[in-house]
Formats: structure tokens, C-alpha cells, sequence
């Protein structure tokens, strides 16, 4: 029997069980693949940097290249910082990447190796080749997620390569969050459809959705170029999609060249999306183009011909705190009942933010941040619902529970289609609604018996 | 050397050897060179893959998030009832945990898992970061088994204390600490432990079944299928028989210390091996009607599949494979099986073999066969185009290379789906391989860049 957990729900101390979240590093990996002719380094011993490839290599069905600094005892005791000058030898000899960007693990943080010295050393003794770049982000995961290390190594992008030229010429810079390489495809086709010169960072499509060309490469040819990154330095305005995994990259660019930012939900969802193309309006100033007014419309055009189906059913939703709070929005849209809303991600704004977003949709909501999916099986025992939204883990439930399940989020380690075909923007919407009304409707065909069964819905 | 020199680091050229190439010298059980893109592991996953399958202990990470997460059901070690081992349990340690020491939550943590689970032990795994910090896990366990009554049992894993071959080591430490609690009356003398299997694609279930047909009777299965009583006896035994790897080739050796219980190497991948297992097996206990029944069984099982497999390799003839996979015994049984199948094996090579290992492997290849230690995507791939390989057999890491160079794979690791001990298992594994290399989906891969 897999269903071990019990209905009853009593505090626990200090103990996750079947956690909603994972650690820094592999999101400071998976931002670092967003840069071209990057190779990500892991700061720590092999096991963190092997984990966290087959992780994403699992997600992805794609090559991840990710080097690591072989940490043993010696580099444990004596710190790191030997093993970080052989590690950029070897890298820039062998694997020739444009940029290395470094992460910490919670072993190089807890030995306390000071990066930005180690580094600006190894510049110094032309251990980094000239024209070639080494960044690096501090990703201990004892603090936050991978939604936070996703954040940190954006910011570290800025951190140290944004630099102000004085002419903007009307860029913008666009962080997409930790969302799909598909994702990021379809932010900048908005951008280009409302004619925003743009620069999206990082930027994972054509690197970790990358066709079949008969040929392994360490680099394929996706990911924002330096020069690009530079550039950001001299845009007019940040636009963070998703507080948790972009505003400290905004920040950072702030603080750094003086860009004023934005910060707005992940554009999942209609009135996400509305919002984000109002925000591309007031940047500048034209109507958008009849293509995404027409892509609105269909969207529009599904939930109202099928607002039967979702109107009144209860529905959990679960992973990354950014996507779940547009996805809730949506979900209230819909006239659905979000009754349980859980992040692993710590943040107490989640929380508020997302009762505000279902505000009287459904009755005392249970909203977490921090929590686990061990909790979120209990309130389901708890409160059963018609829909689960989540990553591949919700499957355990979904099954103890026979509840229809819509993977969505990270990691999905059982399905593909999250790195082809976006759920933001209005064509995102559509697919969302698709996945979710397939689930639903097939549940309704399993469960009727023959005298109900239909054949038109 | 061919093509070799674009692609080998200059650190790792001892690493790598042609055969053919020179007299046959191979450095290995090296550490990595740092900023290699490693294909290896830690020790912690070391052993958590050892420790794993037992399904009626609790097996709790302490640590920060990640190390539990990327271990959590991620290998398909299939149980027959209890399924504890397919949860995952962290005690998630934060930043204040990390100056103030972990061991209050750790305890608490212990605890509350004993109430709830029940379970029949406890490991408690410690991380890379318990071992920076100086929490006393030790400690802690006995603390905790004297009040529950659960032994508890750490696991000494923190990843940066060597390889993945040094977790099993830790692992095979933890479990003899189990052995040897439980009461032996009634068991039979012809009677043997199964270590080193996994129980993958409930593959365990196929051997027992043999053994079964021998009259030989299993006390312990370490560690598929596995459970904490089980184990307890397993002193009772009179022969450990342990299959591959070497992941638990260091419990068989202390059993025999303490014990005097005497261990045999065997592995069921492909036939002849898996014949030659159950022959030295019922060889060890010098038992006619044992002897009979093993030559019976050995002939109605190959029986069964010889026909299929000749069908297969009819098809597969000439075929080119490259095996690249975590412990190096391994390698030797999947040369075989190519070889039944008419494949040529054209490079082999582990992430932790030993000197042992390799001197072998070197014998019973071609000429021509590359050997590598510990590599790289880089290096593989290289390898892979260099001898136009038709299938590559590898984990997860190595998969998606292996189709964007346009090549068959089959995962011979823990993410196999299908048995492929045994003589079934040959049958499942030459399937595989057909299906692979025989797809119809290599003709629309553009051109074989050259
Ligand atoms: S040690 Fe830290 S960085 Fe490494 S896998 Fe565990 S949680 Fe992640
Ligand atoms: S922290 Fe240590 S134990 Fe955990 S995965 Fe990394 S190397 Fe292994």
C-alpha cells in the first residue's frame, strides 16, 4: 500500500515528508543553462551535481552538462578553493564554454569558501582565459528552494555583467521566472507581437528543448548572449514575471545600473496574461496586434462554452508559489473552488496572496507555504476534491485518492509536453484548459453508468 | 591512438586505454579531476541505493531538502507488501540547523516517524553537511532506540567522504549491524542469502523462484524485496551469494569473519552466467538431487527462450554496442550477452571500477575495445561516434546522449523497466535491444554527422 498517510493532521516538528520543493542548487543550474555557451559549475562534492542533472535530465529528456568541483575530505577541511582553480582549468581547457556559472551547495556554504575572491583570484593569476567569463551565486539550501536559486544566479547574471552605456534605445528587460523552455519561447513571441525590444534572462529555449540533429553538442545554440546581458545595464525597465523567481534579479539591476522594475504574476491564466499585455501597452503606447487579440478570444471562447464542466468543482493546487498563485487565479476564473493552495517554497506573502486571490471563491481555504505533500494528502482526505494540479508527485495522492490529476509545474518526470508546449500567455490558457477539461471529462466518462454515458459533452 | 587525442583530458589519458594500444595500464579508484562534467555519484547515494529496498525500515535523510528529494522513489526496487520505503522523509535542516546543530529535529524527527510508521528499523542517513557540522548521529540513534525500542541505525554517507563505492561500504556497515539479532533455528542447511540484488523490475522474485526449483532455501534477500527480520537471520545461512557489483561484497566478507559463512560472486545478467550462479551454488552444497534439479531447470529455461534469441540475433548481427555503467562486474556479464546476441562491444567502461575489474575486462575484450574509467559526456560521446556504435547501454545521464548522437539505448541501471536477470531476462533484454536498434525512428535522424 502506498496511501500511509493518515487523515488526522497533528503538528510536526522539524520533519518533511514527501516535500513540495527541492534545493537551490538545481535552480541556479537549470537559470545557468539559460545562458548561451554556458557551462553550470556545482561548488561542492559529486553527489549534488550528479543529482541534480539526472534530475533535470529527467524533466528535460535533454543532455545536461553541469561540471563539479569534486569535493573530498581535504577540500571539506582546507575549503574549496583549490578545487575551484583546477575545476575553471579544466573547464576552459576541455568543455571551452563562453561562461562558467558557478553555484555554491550547502557544503561550500556551511565551509564558508568566499567566491567572489576565489574568482577575482583566479581572473588575476589568467586562470580565466581573456574574453571568457566566470560568475558566480551563493545557493545554500538550508535557505529557501530552487525557486530561490533559480532567483539568485538571475541576479548574479546582472550582478556581474549589466552595465549602463547611457542608451537604452527602448529595451526591456524581461526575467520569465522558472518556467519551461517553452515558456520563455512564448513570452518573447508576446514581446515581438507587441514590438518590445527585449531582452529575456535566462532564456533555457533551443537549449533544453533542442531537436534531434543527429549530433551531441555541449551547447546547443539557445540562451541570452553576454553581450545581451550587458545590455541590460541600459534598458529603460525590468519586468519580473513572478515575485519568488525574478524580482531579486530586478533588484539586483536596480541597485546596479539604476533599472526601475516591475513585478508582475506569471503570466498563466487570463487575467495574468491581461495584465502582463497591459503592462507591454503602457511600455509602448500601441494597441495590441489583432493575432493576440484573436488568441484572447479563443481562450475566452472555451470558458464559456464549457463552463459547465468547471463551474463549482473543488480543486488543489500545488508546487512552484508564482505559478500556483496565477494558476488559483485562474482556477477562480473558471467559477472553480481552489480549497487547497500549498507551496514547499517558504514565503508567508504566499499565503496572503493567495487568499486574497480566492477571497470568497471558497469557504476558509487551506493555503500554505513551507508545507509538504504529506499535508496537502491530509487536507484532501480531509476535504476531497474533483481536480489535483501539481507536478508528477501529486500522483501518489491523485491515485490513494482516485482524483483526476493535471501534471503541471516542476518537476514532471513522467509525461512530456511541458518543454513544447507553454501554459502562459492565451495559448498557454488554452492548453491549460484542455488538460484540465480532458481530465475532468474523462473522470465523468469513467465514473457514469451506461444509461448516463454520453457520447456529446 | 584513433581519434582519441580531440577528446581525453590530459589529466585523464591513464584513464583511458585501446586495446591493442600498448601494454594494458589503467589508473583507477582515482577522485575526479575537478570541473570534469563527472558522470559519478557520492557516497551518499552510494548507499541509499544499497539501503533502499528494504521496505519495512525507515529511511530517513538528514540533511537539507535536496539529498532526500532526488532519492525519493526514484529506483523501481519493487516490495511484495510494505511500501515505507517509497516515501520520503527529510528533516529539511534550515539555516538556524546549521549553526545550532541538528540533532533536536533530527530526534524529534526519529520519533515522530517511529510512532506513526511502525516500522521495523530506522537508517538515518547523514549528509554532506551533518558531517560539517559535527551533529552526532550516533548519538542520537541510541538515544532513540532505547526509547522506542526501534534500533536505529547511521549511516556514515556524507557525500564528500569518497565515492559511491566508499556509501556502499557504509551501507554494508549498517546492515551488519542488523545481522546476527535474529533466531536461526529451522533453517535449512541448504540454504544461502541473495546479496547484491535490488529486486529492479522485481528481478529478485525471478532468482528466489530458482533457487526455490533448486531446493534451496533464501533466508535473506539483501536487499530487494528486503526486510529487517530477514536480515536479523541471516547468519543462519550457510552460503552468501553475492551478485555483481560489489555493492555488498563487504557485508559477505565480515559475515564470513564473524560468522565462517563462506561467500561466492555470481551474476544472473545473460545466460552463461546465470547458469554458471545456480551450477556454483548447487555445487557449494554437494547434494545430487539438488544437481539434478539445477541441470533440469537450466535446460527447460533456456528451452523456453533459445528460439527467440536466435530469432533476435539473426536481426542483430554485426551490430556495434557501448557499455558504459556504475560498478565494472557488471560489464563483463552484458559483453557476454552482446556477444550471444553476434554484437561486438566496441567500448566498456564503469564509474568506480577497480584495478581488479579492469584487468579482466581487458582480457575477455577484443582488440580494438576502448576501456575508460570515470568519464565524461564529452569523452563518451566522442567514443560513440569514433566507433559508430549502434547501442548504447548506460543510466540516466547517459540516455538523451545517446538519442541525439542517433543511437539505440538501453538502461541497464535503476531506471530498467524490465527484468533482465535471469534467462527471462535475457529474453527481456535481447527484446530491448532489437526494439532499440531496430526502431524505425533512427531513419528520420538527419545524417550521422561524420
Ligand atoms: S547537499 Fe544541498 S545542494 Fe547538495 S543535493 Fe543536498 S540539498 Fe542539494
Ligand atoms: S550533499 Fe553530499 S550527500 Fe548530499 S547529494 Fe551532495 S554530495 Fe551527496
Amino acid at each position: 500500500m502506498l496511501n500511509m498517510t493518515p487523515k488526522e493532521i497533528h503538528k510536526r516538528k522539524g520533519l518533511k515528508i514527501n516535500p513540495a520543493k527541492t534545493c537551490q542548487p538545481i535552480g541556479a543550474m537549470y537559470a545557468s543553462l539559460g545562458i548561451h555557451n554556458c557551462l553550470p559549475h556545482s561548488h561542492g562534492s559529486q553527489g549534488c551535481c550528479a543529482y541534480h542533472r539526472s534530475h533535470l535530465t529527467r524533466h528535460y529528456k535533454e543532455p545536461i552538462m553541469a561540471a563539479t568541483s569534486s569535493f573530498t575530505e581535504g577540500a571539506a577541511v582546507f575549503g574549496g578553493g583549490a578545487n575551484l582553480r583546477q575545476a575553471l582549468k579544466t573547464m576552459f581547457s576541455v568543455y571551452k564554454p563562453d561562461v562558467v556559472a558557478v553555484h555554491t551547495t550547502c557544503l561550500s556554504e556551511t565551509i564558508g569558501d568566499d567566491l567572489p575572491t576565489l574568482i577575482k583570484k583566479a581572473a588575476d593569476d589568467g586562470i580565466i582565459p581573456k574574453g571568457k567569463t566566470v560568475i558566480h551565486a551563493n545557493t545554500p539550501s538550508y535557505v529557501g528552494s530552487h525557486v530561490t536559486g533559480f532567483a539568485n544566479m538571475t541576479a548574479a547574471m546582472v550582478k556581474y555583467l549589466a552595465e549602463k552605456n547611457g542608451h537604452s534605445g527602448k529595451l526591456v528587460s524581461v526575467i520569465p521566472g522558472y518556467v519551461e523552455p517553452s515558456d520563455m519561447r512564448e513570452i518573447k513571441r508576446i514581446l515581438n507581437l507587441m514590438g518590445v525590444r527585449h531582452v529575456l534572462f535566462p532564456d533555457t529555449s533551443d537549449v533544453l528543448d533542442a531537436g534531434q540533429k543527429g549530433k551531441f553538442t555541449m551547447y546547443p545554440r539557445g540562451g541570452v548572449k553576454v553581450e545581451e546581458l550587458k545590455s541590460t545595464g541600459s534598458s529603460e525597465l525590468t519586468l519580473a514575471l513572478g515575485k519568488f523567481a525574478s524580482e531579486t534579479g530586478a533588484q539586483m539591476l536596480e541597485q546596479k545600473c539604476d533599472v526601475p522594475f516591475q513585478v508582475l504574476d506569471l503570466p498563466i491564466g487570463i487575467s495574468a496574461t491581461d495584465r502582463f499585455i497591459e503592462a507591454l501597452i503602457d511600455i509602448t503606447g500601441a494597441s495590441p496586434p489583432e493575432t493576440l487579440i484573436e488568441e484572447r478570444g479563443r481562450a475566452v471562447d472555451i470558458m464559456t462554452d464549457m463552463l459547465q464542466y468547471f463551474h463549482g468543482k473543488k480543486v488543489a493546487i500545488f508546487g512552484d508559489p508564482d505559478q500556483v498563485l496565477s494558476l488559483t487565479e485562474f482556477a477562480v476564473n473558471l467559477g472553480m473552488k481552489p480549497v487547497h493552495v500549498l507551496t514547499g517554497t517558504p514565503g508567508k506573502l504566499f499565503e496572503r496572496k493567495a487568499k486574497k486571490i480566492i477571497g470568497q471563491a471558497a469557504e476558509s481555504p487551506n493555503v500554505k507555504s513551507s508545507g509538504d505533500l504529506f499535508l496537502l494528502h491530509q487536507w484532501i482526505k480531509n476535504e476531497p476534491v474533483d481536480l489535483l494540479i501539481g507536478n508528477t508527485y501529486g500522483k501518489y495522492i491523485a491515485r490513494a485518492e482516485d482524483i483526476p490529476f493535471v501534471r503541471f509545474g516542476f518537476p514532471i518526470l513522467d509525461r512530456i509536453g511541458h518543454s513544447y508546449f507553454p501554459t502562459v500567455g492565451y495559448r498557454g490558457a488554452i492548453r491549460l484548459l484542455e488538460k484540465m477539461l480532458d481530465a475532468i471529462m474523462d473522470r465523468q466518462d469513467r465514473d457514469a453508468p451506461d444509461f448516463r454515458f454520453e457520447l456529446v459533452m | 591512438m584513433t581519434g582519441m587525442n580531440m577528446s581525453v583530458l590530459e589529466a585523464r589519458k591513464g584513464q583511458v586505454y585501446e586495446k591493442g594500444d600498448g601494454p594494458f595500464k589503467l589508473k583507477c579508484n582515482l577522485d575526479s579531476v575537478p570541473g570534469a562534467v563527472s558522470q559519478r555519484a557520492c557516497v551518499f547515494c552510494g548507499s541509499r541505493v544499497v539501503l533502499y529496498p528494504i521496505t519495512d525500515a525507515l529511511h530517513l535523510v538528514h540533511g537539507p531538502i535536496g539529498c532526500a528529494i532526488y532519492t525519493w522513489d526514484i529506483r523501481g526496487a519493487l516490495s511484495s507488501d510494505r511500501e515505507l520505503h517509497r516515501l520520503s522523509f527529510s528533516t529539511d535542516l534550515q539555516e538556524r540547523d546549521v549553526i545550532f546543530g541538528g540533532e533536536k529535529k533530527l530526534e524529534a524527527a526519529l520519533l515522530e516517524l517511529i510512532e506513526r510508521y511502525e516500522p521495523e528499523a530506522a537508517f538515518v542517513y547523514s549528509t554532506c553537511i551533518v558531517g560539517i557540522i559535527g551533529d552526532d548521529i550516533e548519538a542520537v540513534c541510541r538515544q532513540v532506540s532505547e526509547k522506542t525500542g526501534i534500533q536505529c541505525i547511521p549511516v556514515q554517507s556524507e557525500g564528500f567522504k569518497g565515492s559511491k563505492r566508499a556509501g556502499y561500504q557504509a551501507a554494508c556497515n549498517a546492515l551488519f549491524r542488523l545481522v546476527g539479532q535474529g533466531d536461526t533455528s529451522g533453517i535449512s542447511p541448504h540454504s544461502i542469502n541473495i546479496l547484491g540484488d535490488f529486486n529492479l523490475a522485481g528481478e529478485i522474485w525471478i532468482i528466489q523462484d530458482y533457487y526455490r526449483r533448486m531446493g534451496i532455501e533464501v533466508v535473506a534477500t539483501i536487499t530487494g524485496d528486503g526486510r529487517v527480520a530477514d536480515i536479523q537471520r541471516a547468519h543462519g545461512a550457510r552460503l552468501n551469494v553475492v551478485q555483481c557489483s560489489g555493492a555488498t561484497l563487504d557485508l559477505a566478507k565480515m559475515m564470513k569473519e564473524r560468522y565462517g559463512i563462506p561467500y561466492i560472486r555470481v551474476s544472473y545478467f545473460g545466460v552463461d552466467d546465470m547458469a554458471e550462479a545456480l551450477y556454483k551454488v548447487a555445487d557449494h552444497f554437494q547434494d545430487e538431487s539438488i544437481k539434478k534439479r539445477t541441470n533440469a531447470l537450466v535446460r527447460e529455461e533456456l528451452d523456453a527462450i533459445y528460439p527467440e534469441i536466435v530469432r533476435f540475433r539473426q536481426a542483430l548481427k554485426g551490430k556495434r554496442a557501448a557499455i558504459y555503467v556504475g560498478g565494472a562486474f557488471k560489464a563483463f556479464s552484458l559483453i557476454k550477452a552482446f556477444r550471444l546476441l553476434g554484437m561486438k562491444v566496441v567500448l566498456v567502461g564503469s564509474q568506480t571500477g577497480t584495478k581488479e575489474d579492469y584487468e579482466e575486462l581487458e582480457a575477455i575484450t577484443d582488440p580494438g575495445t576502448i576501456i575508460v574509467d570515470d568519464s565524461n559526456p564529452l569523452e563518451l560521446s566522442e567514443f560513440l561516434k569514433e566507433k559508430r556504435v549502434d547501442i548504447f547501454v548506460g543510466g540516466v545521464k547517459e540516455r538523451p546522449i545517446a538519442y541525439k548522437l542517433g543511437i539505440g539505448f538501453c538502461d541497464h541501471n535503476h531506471e530498467r523497466k524490465e527484468a533482465l536477470e535471469g534467462f527471462i531476462g535475457m529474453y527481456n533484454f535481447a527484446k530491448e535491444v532489437y526494439s532499440t536498434v531496430m526502431s524505425p525512428v533512427w531513419h528520420f535522424v538527419p545524417r550521422k554527422a561524420v
